[in-house]
């Protein structure tokens, strides 16, 4: 950790992942993992200039208090009830003038089987205008929870701060307890582990790639994909004990190790998957009226990605190489060459293609593991230790980030960013340009976590 | 093409293990026809509010809809409106942020409306019990008829659930038309 004076910290180092507060220090931190610091002063420090520290400025004042000296937009970010009466005083939504403008309020309870969240939409006749995002209504206060709890107590909250990642959260949390306890989980651990973030990608890519095109009419690939994606569930149920794989990772290792028949189950259900893959890849090429909705719609031009520093298959469809897989990297991806695609279009077809590019190297790199897993054992006891830790692991969305302090066996602080942090301003840029009829093409494609942002 | 593609699995059978518990699946059908069938006459409609969850619950319950769960099949289905709703399901801690939504929702549904807790977070705040943000699951806002207990329960046992909920259903009196 680099302790700046104010001067220092307002300079960039880089692209800014995520900002924090705990009792006496703002915390930033720049890709891939170098943590500055700076002291508050009366409870306060000075804002930064990059577009993604915004969201996090605003919830160091949700959360704790914290202001950000010279911030621009000082909007509540999860709190709904500031007003000391208990009452709702979140700041009215920008008003629209202009002839034949409309507002349209979307949520938070919204229309499909979806988390909760409130859209803004300004439009002139079907055109978006402009959006705004309201979110904060799955706050449930998780990580005041995970203080003063030890890491293995605190790693159930982990897995449930975005639950289509919780094999991702739990990682990046096990991965920050090790960092501060120099801790090394044993060979076996680390590959089970690897399996099932790949599980865990390959079935919310089948979930998002199907929905998209579901959105777009094509209930046949909904349907197919979603086939697969219950495949890949009910395998690590065998495999795990979990549909979602909770709680299987763990500070120090894994919970469980691959139950019998599991390994068989997994191979049945990727190669399920495999067969049926280029077939319905083709249709999404074969056909004019579905590539239609797709191509240019809810572009996110490389620069604004760049601007937000978005990570994952947001981050990558807009030209960005990045994945926390391969830097900063870690077991058991660092001994490999990953393959990542990129591509520049930033619209829906290009996140798809992004997708379906990852599923296939997804699925090469469980069979291999699969092939020959260490035998050193399934896990280590953490020590009742003390020290900082910092850990990533790469989502489905993207990477995961968190840091922790632990003192005496326990937390005593914790911040976790979850990549859609990131992806939500993005949405606000994409959509205005379209119409509304495409928001939710734009929306899954990107597929932000509400619950992983509301901490 | 994608005729090609669906002509395919029309025909073929999939041979991959993944398939639901032929004989819970079986158990469940024949206890809706004995349940849905004699008395009910009619389908149930659900309106779902995600009020608070770690969308672990929301992952679950999409897949109640999937080929292999299908929950249509028993005459279950999820609705956008709540004007059509029959059920109301909530998942997630009903959080306070959620509390005057879900209160919506419910007064935006005409009686009579079954209310179930799917979720050990609607159940009772499951993990996130004691956050001074959760007030104790679903029932903290309204009267809950049924939960569905687990983290997250999976489709077959929600399905399962909600067939308990036809059962009980048609024990109750007929409503005069
Ligand atoms: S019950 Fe479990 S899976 Fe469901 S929302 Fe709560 S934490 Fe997530």
């Amino acid at each position: 950790m680099i302790l700046c004076t104010e001067d220092e910290w307002q300079q960039t180092a880089g692209d800014l992942i995520a900002l924090w507060t705990d009792a006496t220090h703002a915390y930033a931190l720049y890709h891939p993992g170098i943590l500055r610091a700076v002291a508050l002063t009366g409870g306060a420090y000075p804002a930064l200039d990059a577009a993604g520290a915004a969201w996090f400025q605003r919830l160091a004042y949700d959360l704790n208090g914290h202001v950000a000296t010279g911030a621009q937009d000082t909007r509540p970010a999860i709190e709904h009830y500031r007003a000391p009466d208990g009452t709702a005083a979140w700041p009215e939504f920008m008003p629209i003038t202009g002839e034949g403008v409309h507002q349209i309020g979307v949520g938070p309870v919204h229309a499909g089987i979806i988390e909760p969240g409130y859209f803004r939409f300004s439009l002139c006749g079907e055109q978006i205008l402009k959006l705004e995002i309201r979110l904060g209504y799955a706050h449930k206060a998780v990580l005041a929870l995970m203080r003063s709890k030890s890491p293995r107590v605190a790693a159930r909250f982990a897995a449930r701060v975005s639950g289509d990642a919780t094999v991702a959260h739990a990682l990046a949390f096990a991965h920050a307890t090790e960092a501060a306890l120099a801790l090394t989980p044993p060979r076996r651990a680390v590959y089970l582990r690897a399996i099932m973030a790949e599980i865990e990608r390959l079935a919310n890519h089948c979930g998002d790639i199907g929905a998209i095109a579901g959105d777009a009419g094509f209930a046949f690939l909904d349907a197919r994909f979603a086939f697969h994606r219950e495949n890949l569930c009910a395998a690590a149920f065998v495999a795990f004990g979990h549909r979602l794989m909770m709680d299987v990772v763990i500070p120090g290792g894994v919970a469980g190790d691959l139950h019998t028949g599991g390994a068989a189950a997994i191979l049945a259900a990727l190669d399920g998957l495999e067969t049926e893959l280029p077939a319905l890849t083709r249709v999404f090429e074969d056909y004019t009226s579905l590539q239609d909705r797709l191509i240019g719609t809810g572009i996110i031009p490389p620069p604004l990605a760049h601007a937000y520093a978005a990570g994952g298959v947001v981050g990558r469809a807009s030209g960005r190489a990045d994945d926390a897989r391969q830097s900063p990297g870690y077991a058991p991806y660092d001994t490999m060459t990953l393959q990542i695609p990129v591509a520049n279009a930033g619209d829906v077809a290009a996140r798809l293609r992004i997708r379906l590019a990852e599923m296939t190297a997804s699925l090469e790199m469980v069979r291999h593991w699969l092939r020959g897993l260490p035998e050193d054992g399934i896990a280590v006891a953490p020590p009742a230790g003390e020290g900082m830790g910092l850990g990533v692991a790469e989502s489905f969305r993207g990477p995961v980030w968190v840091w922790l302090v632990l003192r005496a066996g326990v937390i005593s602080d914790i911040f976790i960013a979850d990549p859609s942090t990131a992806h939500w301003p993005m949405l606000e840029h994409a959509a205005p340009g379209g119409i509304l009829a495409d928001f939710p093409l734009i929306n899954r494609s990107i597929n932000a976590s509400y619950s992983g942002v509301d901490l | 093409m994608v005729w090609r593609t669906i002509a395919r699995h029309l025909f073929s059978s999939h041979a991959g293990p993944r398939r639901a518990d032929p004989a819970v699946v079986q158990a469940l059908r024949r206890k809706l026809q004995a349940a849905g069938m004699k008395t009910l006459g009619r389908s149930l409609a659900i309106r779902h509010v995600a009020a608070g969850s770690c969308n672990g619950c929301e992952l679950e319950l999409r897949a109640t809809q999937n080929l292999i769960h299908d929950l249509t099949q028993y005459g279950l289905s999820f609705t956008p409106s709540p004007r059509h709703a029959d059920v109301l399901l909530i998942t997630g801690v009903a959080g306070r942020n959620m509390v005057d939504a879900v209160r919506q929702t419910r007064a935006a549904m005409p009686d009579p409306v079954f209310v179930i807790a799917v979720g050990d977070c609607a159940v009772d705040g499951g993990v996130f019990k004691g956050s001074p943000m959760v007030g104790g699951g679903a029932e903290a806002i309204l009267p809950v008829d049924l939960v569905i207990a687990g983290c997250a329960p999976t489709p077959g046992q929600i399905i399962e659930g909600l067939l308990a909920l036809l059962e009980a259903n048609a024990q109750l009196p007929r409503r005069r038309r």
